[in-house]
């Protein structure tokens, strides 16, 4: 087969190789040239021959650095979406660091999009790990530092779980093949746990709402697009169809939303959201049939454009006033309308209000688990479909810009953010009004209609009466109100019990220990004190046997040799 | 900066505006569950209101049980610096 050479130069190598020669690029055209990065990748994705493939031998095995199919193309074209957004809203930072490190994550999570095997998977694995923990420690603060450190070491942990996996499951079938794998062994267990960490599974989910909100305001958005997604693709991949994903995926929609509603810094509430939307996605994947895995793929897509619409909105707030607390903010919808009205259009597509993107994605999971008789994991969805509104339709617009006002007045947000908000607003209403175009790059056919009478009028009820629900406790004062303080999460285990559990044993076992050495210690010298009598210079044995000292160290050390041999 | 223009929603009368219409919005809304053929999957979710009264108590019962739970784990702010 003859193909020029960019056709198949693995997507996501160009933004990559970009990104290590951006700091050669002239200060006025760098803006231009980063967003051209993600254009020209879109249109090389277009170029792709159906079917492609790009193999190379190393060490004897065959790695597949091109593979493409219609899910690895639909995550590539909204990774290069998201990636082209988010360098329009992070236009105004000229921090050289912070984009370097924007470009190598998004392009090494659109290359492990088309790896075609697990070790390649695994490369770009580290490598978005890697480039993205920069984002946060961009902020150039303490707790920034520290929280990228705990993100750094997850993630990286996860990389190391997927490599152990991989080997083992290389040893049992003599394949690295990354196609469906299914929890048949040890090795595939073992990537199954490090995709769960990537995605925040419950009890693997806190590095999210850890190290998101410490990033900075546009690193933030890079990071709500990539990392989970990519685990998400991966899992579909490898593990479609498995049940105990569906269970893990209802007990994700479900329990970041309780958080969500008593969190007080809107990033952490949007990444306890973040967190329930993944959670859709996983029973999707779990469902497993064609009509779920359609549902997951779309959910995905039109996710990353609303959950960024979210993160920019609350992030230009961040920037303007410096805070995104709750209990600090209120009334901005006066100096900021443009970033309110955008982040009501977030709001009400991650709601999934009919007309918005949320709507036409989620009902394809929600039909499908359904139709497939999980009754008592529906009514769960359908549970945190009512949560969503609360906490991220009413909760973060109402605190970031309705909420009492305490009269701050500011500047709306710079030009670059609100034309990043701009278009991925317009984009989340037009998916919503328009789905077809969406549907047809979904990896199966589908004639789905999302827009019934009976769907459209129940999605309205549920919706309307779950913000009646948030008026009437607002009215009665019931609504707990934003206070100053943080929640308790699973990341206390290893944050605040697993160190005291080690200080206080250090503390117990230290005296001992001392005692111990202490006592060594003084038997040690005792014995040299006694070598040293008789073999001293004035030793009887030294002046007796000049050679004494020498010779007993010789059958010291021999016998120790003999005990060590026979050990 | 500081203003002290007036808005349309400043006002707490305007505020009662908005509440009274949701209540409205939220009554035509089920109204339709009267004259229309759902197409369900479950026997319940044709019941009249199902999904309006489903809404409702979800976003209530989450509400309310999540401020329980901020008893048990609401911690100051430095809570992880000291």
């Amino acid at each position: 087969m003859i193909a020029s050479f960019s056709t198949l130069l693995p997507p996501g190598l160009l933004l990559i190789a970009g990104a290590i020669l951006l700091p050669l690029v002239p200060a006025r055209l760098s803006g231009a040239y980063m967003l051209m990065l993600p254009v020209l990748g879109f249109l090389q994705l277009l170029a792709l021959p159906a079917e492609a493939s790009v193999t190379i031998e190393l060490f004897g095995l065959t790695l597949e650095l091109l593979r493409v199919d219609r899910l690895s193309l639909l995550f590539g074209y909204i990774f290069h979406i998201a990636a082209f957004l988010s360098i329009i809203y992070a236009l105004g930072i000229r921090d050289t660091m912070q984009r370097v490190a924007a470009l190598i994550y998004a392009g090494a999570a659109i290359a492990a999009l088309f790896a075609g095997d697990l070790v390649t998977l695994f490369v770009y694995w580290e490598l978005t790990a890697i480039s993205s923990v920069f984002l946060i420690w961009a902020s150039r603060n303490e707790r920034a530092y520290r929280a990228g450190m705990r993100y750094l070491v997850i993630q990286v942990g996860s990389g190391v779980i997927l490599f152990v996996g991989l080997l083992l499951h290389y040893n049992e079938t003599g394949s690295i093949e990354f196609d469906h794998l299914g929890l048949s062994s040890m090795g595939t267990a073992l990537i199954f746990a490090a995709f769960g960490i990537k995605c925040a599974f419950p009890l693997m989910h806190n590095w999210l709402q850890d190290a998101y909100p410490e990033a900075t305001v546009t690193g933030t958005v890079f990071l709500s697009a990539f990392t989970t997604k990519l685990a998400v693709y991966t899992l579909a991949r490898g593990f479609a169809g498995t049940e105990m994903l569906i269970w893990i995926g209802a007990l994700m929609a479900a329990f970041p939303i309780f958080y969500a509603v008593i969190e007080n810094d809107l990033r952490r509430v949007l990444a306890y959201s973040l967190n329930n939307q993944l959670g859709f996605m996983v029973v999707g994947i779990g469902v497993g049939t064609e009509l779920a895995l359609n549902g997951t793929a779309a959910h995905a897509f039109a996710h990353i454009l609303y959950k960024a619409l979210l993160f920019m909105s609350v992030g230009a707030v961040l920037l303007r006033t410096g805070t995104a607390k709750g209990s600090e903010l209120g009334g901005l919808y006066k100096s900021m309308p443009l970033t309110a009205a955008f982040c009501i259009v977030g709001a009400a597509s991650i709601s999934a209000f009919p007309l918005f993107s949320g709507f036409v994605s989620k009902s394809l999971i929600m039909s499908a688990t359904v139709d497939n008789g999980y009754l008592w994991v529906w009514l769960v969805l359908l549970f945190a479909s009512a949560g969503v509104v609360e906490h991220a339709g009413i909760k973060v617009p109402y605190f970031a810009f309705f909420g009492p006002d305490n009269g701050t007045r500011v500047a709306e947000a710079p030009r670059s953010m609100l034309i990043a908000m701009g278009l991925t607003a317009f984009l989340c209403i037009a998916i919503g009004v328009y789905p077809a175009p969406l549907y047809l790059i979904l990896p199966y056919a589908t004639d789905y209609d999302p827009y019934t009478v009976t769907h459209v009028v129940t999605q309205l009820q549920l919706l309307l009466l779950a913000i009646l629900g948030v008026a009437v406790l607002m009215r009665t004062g019931l609504y707990p109100h934003e206070q100053r303080a943080i929640n308790l999460d699973f990341d206390w285990i290893y944050r605040k019990a697993a160190p005291i559990a080690i200080s206080t044993m250090v503390a117990v076992a230290a005296p001992v220990d001392a005692g111990f050495r202490r006592g060594v210690i003084s038997r040690f010298n005792r014995l040299v004190d006694g070598l040293f009598r008789h073999h001293g210079p004035r030793g009887i044995l030294a002046r007796t046997w000049p050679t004494g000292s020498m010779v007993l160290w010789v059958a010291i050390l021999l016998a120790s040799y003999l005990i060590i041999y026979y050990l | 900066m500081k203003s002290n223009r007036k808005w349309w929603l400043d006002e707490p009368r305007n505020r009662d505006k908005l509440y009274y219409a949701l209540w409205a919005v939220c009554v035509l809304i089920i109204i339709p569950d009267l004259f229309y053929d759902k197409h369900t999957y479950h026997e319940f979710e044709a019941w009249f209101g199902f999904y309006a009264i489903f809404g409702f108590v979800a976003c209530v019962a989450l509400i309310l049980l999540a401020k329980q739970l901020r008893k048990l784990l609401k911690r100051p702010e430095d809570y992880y610096d000291r």
